[in-house]
């Protein structure tokens, strides 16, 4: 990658000479739509961010929020797209590590990972190949790290063949808040962690481009390769060093390396910085002054120290075997400069560097004509055809396969465990969070306003079905390039969507991170739209959770809206109704469960009701008898609904948008009983579709 | 009041969870204590947490066992005081030769995450005494590497002293191939040392002492062992 004649130009007229090889190469990644938001910025700039509940906003390594009862959490979201797709295992267990370390340069201890991943489907092997890497890659990355992978989301879809996703969420307690804005002019940058090689080089600007059939061969030393050990002990290290007082601020080194982290941080507290390049520790000989600002080698933080401190640090660097060097200092002067060799290599206006790239203004073209959602499945199939389809797919089915390979319980807070509802429970203190991720990518595709505020309201009724008030959200907004107008259209289109609901909602949107350019040349494709969702939710009362323990006799209640034409509301400008009567909806569903007994809830989302109804009868090992009075029960009950649940428990609550559908027994049967039609599955082949997934990747 | 130490290992990433299921679950003093540092004379009891010592890197628990700690472990052991190994701490005590055979990768080449149901077979030791002969309870495991092996003659000693403290099974209790998560032989989850002083068990007994969380069948064990040191 080069810069463009017009950034040349500026940057030329700006520093009134020609840059330095070194200088080039910082402003080729620091001004990478990966690093500097060129395209998306003037778009996410709608979002809200504010809020009572809101310590940090974007901008940071990470958002933080305050619970009601006092404890603070940080909160972050990341992708790892083309690591992955180039080296599936260690892609993802670094994308793990990135955002870990996002994490706890906040002051925060690490308490939950969440992952969205997309694939395209099994059938090929090389997408075999990439889901059994990455999902291995988050296992052993997360599992030695000790903080528990809780929840997530799997898709496969042929849009993702040559371009995988894998979008990671952490979630950390802070324990004493501390930021990356560099403090006070004097201070020591001390660079601590593992030594910096020519592994990851230019992965800012590796992530800014295409992939297509050769960056398989040629981008893999622009993949780092991940050591979980270290990141532990960089974890504990860090949080002792906080513990103690010895940090005035910290950032991890992620895209741009070095040079990212060293001039964001200085910038951000009005700083300028001097680093001397020749004081880093490095694992190999030789490198050179672009090597060694731009190296993305992993396990590195980057932290600001007063010049008493340093004994301090040094005692507990060697207590967690960790290596460091001082490498520069804060300066008053708002300058970014970097020696190598006795010389001076970049001496720049530092807000210049990490703020002065110009946003592009990009064409926008709808995709005509606008399609309708697929709500539900369309078509000659017969209903037995229907549910075979939904229930035998990935996309619907078990993921036992792979969450088993996670450890979702370490550091016991796990209440409700993957597979067990639509969003993990964690105790925090005496009350609880759901986390809730996801979105509806298809639907994005086909209407990308109403996909954006559908995965939104999924989202949130997810941590309503466990009784959770939603607290904050972070987005990780996966598109083709943003060159492409469609793409680009699709890109404000389905930012609006999410955008609408949370206002709507009074969800402020705490981080996030834009990921462009997921094209595969090979298949001659953008992905489908996705914008992956991180939802945190309040839950007051820990004790009273759903624990999806269900009996025979205990009521099967639906709860559903208004049947609408999204189409025609949204050609009369008429969303901001059904977004009201959405989030009625949601709000019902939560005061009901936080209100009386409810022993299980469900979204009904994905797959429709039929979906809904399999999972809780495969999960409890139960059956139920279910009564759905429409005139075509196909199209009913595999209808999604964006904001529609079902519930299971004695009491039955006094509102129209409730109603007893069935009764639970011990059948392990599901029946249901239609207008004009009926149809019953049995226990077997329920399980035998819900697990189709596990059968498949265990070769059974 | 007895005094437990917790070892912290790099890399140990249940020490936190032990503790706290010691100090404010059963109400008896834990000490965090970096491996380095410790001094197990100060302490009535000690317990090897989860974890994934030295990255697990070469062998698991096989650097941790070579540290200068690992002396100070085995006279512990000699003087009888309790010694309780979790998970990567069992993988730790074999390595140590405290508990015979050894712990390899699972037969599916996985790690495991899950509540199984494990089958008491000694309610003898301090550690399960507070069960019933042959009663069934549910742990979960989360290990990749956890897969007990050994051979004749040693298992048939391990059967015949009755130190295999438990065993993987179904809900009913039955040992049964299905029920074996890891391919461990004999379904060998648990086991104690001669002397009945030493546990080292793959399940997460602290993982399993609160209701909110499930299970509270790990608390016992914790407990059994606690209340032998008075």
């Amino acid at each position: 990658m080069s810069l463009s004649n017009k950034d040349f130009k500026l940057i030329r007229e700006e520093l009134g000479r020609e840059p330095s090889d070194v200088e080039t190469e910082l402003f080729i990644n620091l001004w990478s739509e990966h690093c500097a938001y060129r395209s998306s910025k003037s778009i996410l700039r709608q979002f809200n961010s504010e809020g009572p509940n809101v310590v940090i906003g974007p901008g940071d390594d990470a958002g933080v929020v305050e619970l009601p009862n006092g404890v603070k959490l940080a909160i972050g979201i990341e992708s790892h797209n083309h690591p992955s797709y180039v080296d599936p295992y260690n892609g993802a267990a670094t994308g793990i590590g990135g955002i870990v370390r996002d994490i706890i340069s906040m002051g925060a201890r690490p308490i939950a990972l969440a992952d969205i991943l997309r694939f395209g489907s099994l059938s090929k092997e090389k997408n075999q190949y990439i889901f059994e890497g990455v999902v291995e890659g988050i296992s052993d990355y997360g599992n030695s790290i000790g903080v528990p992978t809780v929840t997530g989301e799997v898709e496969f879809d042929e849009s993702y063949n040559g371009n995988p996703l894998v979008n990671v969420l952490c979630v950390g307690k802070v324990e004493d808040l501390i930021t990356a804005k560099a403090k006070r002019s004097g201070d020591k940058l001390v660079l601590l962690g593992s030594s910096t090689g020519r592994d990851g080089l230019g992965g800012a600007s590796f992530a800014s481009e295409e992939l297509d059939e050769d960056s398989e061969e040629e981008e893999r030393s622009s993949v780092q390769i991940g050591d979980p050990f270290t990141e532990k002990q960089l974890i504990e290290c860090i949080l002792e060093m906080n513990e103690d007082n010895l940090l005035e601020s910290c950032r991890d080194l992620g895209a741009a390396g070095l040079g990212g982290a060293s001039s964001e941080m200085c910038s951000l507290g009005g700083y300028g910085a001097e680093i001397n390049l020749d004081k880093i520790h490095t694992r190999e000989e030789g490198m050179n002054a672009i090597e060694l600002i731009l190296s993305e080698s992993q396990e590195r933080m980057l932290i600001e120290v007063k010049e008493d401190n340093l004994g301090e640090i040094d005692q507990i660097a060697k207590k967690y075997d960790l290596d460091y060097s001082i490498i520069g200092e804060v300066t008053e002067d708002e300058r970014y400069r970097a020696d190598f060799e006795k010389k001076t290599v970049v001496d720049l206006p530092i807000d210049f560097l990490t703020e002065g790239a110009p946003l592009y203004h990009r064409k926008i073209e709808p995709s005509e004509p606008k399609q309708p959602i697929l709500t539900s499945e369309k078509g000659e199939k017969s209903l037995k055809q229907k549910i075979d389809e939904i229930l035998s797919s990935h996309n619907i089915g078990s993921k036992e396969w792979i969450y088993k390979q996670y450890d979702h319980e370490v550091q016991i807070r796990t209440i409700l465990r993957p597979g067990e509802a639509d969003s993990a429970v964690l105790r925090i203190e005496d009350n609880a969070i759901g986390i809730s991720s996801g979105c509806l990518s298809k639907h994005c595709r086909r209407n990308p306003f109403m996909g954006g505020l559908g995965s939104l309201l999924t989202n949130a009724m997810n941590l309503a079905t466990v009784g959770g008030l939603p607290l904050c959200l972070v987005d990780c907004l996966n598109f083709g390039s943003p060159e492409d107008k469609e793409v680009y259209w699709k890109f404000r289109e389905v930012v609006n969507g999410i955008n609408m609901g949370a206002r709507a909602l009074e969800v402020p949107v705490v981080g996030g991170n834009v990921s462009f350019y997921n094209d595969s040349e090979e298949y001659q494709q953008p992905v489908n739209p996705t914008p992956s969702i991180g939802m945190l939710g309040w839950i007051s009362d820990s004790s009273n959770i759903p624990d999806f323990e269900i009996y025979a006799g205990q009521k099967l209640i639906r709860l559903r809206g208004k049947r609408r034409n999204y189409k025609k509301l949204e050609e009369d400008n008429d969303m901001d109704k059904v977004i009201e009567e959405k989030i009625n909806l949601i709000n019902l569903a939560r005061d009901f469960v936080k209100e009386e007994d409810v022993s299980a809830a469900r979204t009904v989302s994905r797959g429709g009701l039929i979906a809904a109804l399999a999972k809780l009868v495969y999960s409890s090992k139960k059956g139920l008898k279910a009564e759905v009075k429409e005139r075509d029960l196909g199209k009913e009950i595999t209808r999604m609904g964006y904001a529609e649940a079902i519930f299971v428990s004695d009491h039955i609550p006094d509102k129209e948008e409730f109603n007893v559908i069935g009764e639970i027994d011990d059948s392990g049967k599901i029946e249901v009983v239609g207008e004009n039609q009926d149809f019953s599955l049995g226990k077997n082949e329920i399980n035998k579709k819900i697990e189709g997934l596990n059968k498949y990747m265990r070769g059974n | 009041m007895p005094k437990i130490s917790v070892i912290q290992f790099p890399g140990s990433n249940c020490d936190r969870d032990t503790k706290h299921v010691i100090e404010d679950v059963i109400g008896c003093r834990a000490d965090l204590n970096w491996y380095e540092s410790a001094d197990l004379s100060n302490y009535d009891g000690i317990v090897l947490p989860g974890g994934f010592s030295y990255g697990d890197y070469l062998r698991a628990g096989a650097i941790a066992a070579q540290t200068k700690i690992g002396n100070s472990l085995k006279r512990a052991a000699r003087e009888g005081k309790p010694i309780l190994g979790i998970c990567n701490g069992f993988q730790i005590l074999t390595e140590l030769g405290l508990l015979k055979g050894a712990l390899t990768t699972n037969s599916y080449p996985k790690f495991r995450c899950e509540h199984v149901y494990l089958k008491v077979n000694n309610t003898e030791s301090i550690f399960t005494r507070k069960f019933d002969k042959n009663e069934v309870i549910n742990l979960p495991i989360a290990h990749k590497e956890g897969r007990y092996y050994n051979q004749d003659p040693e298992l048939s000693e391990l059967k015949n002293s009755n130190q295999i403290a438990f065993k993987y099974s179904n809900k009913e209790g039955e040992v049964t191939k299905a029920s074996n998560p890891n391919g461990s032989c004999e379904n060998i989850a648990g086991l104690i040392n001669e002397k009945g002083n030493v546990l080292g068990m793959m399940p997460h007994p602290e993982r399993a002492s609160e209701d909110i969380l499930g299970s509270t069948d790990g608390k016992k064990i914790l407990k059994g062992m606690i209340e032998s040191i008075n």
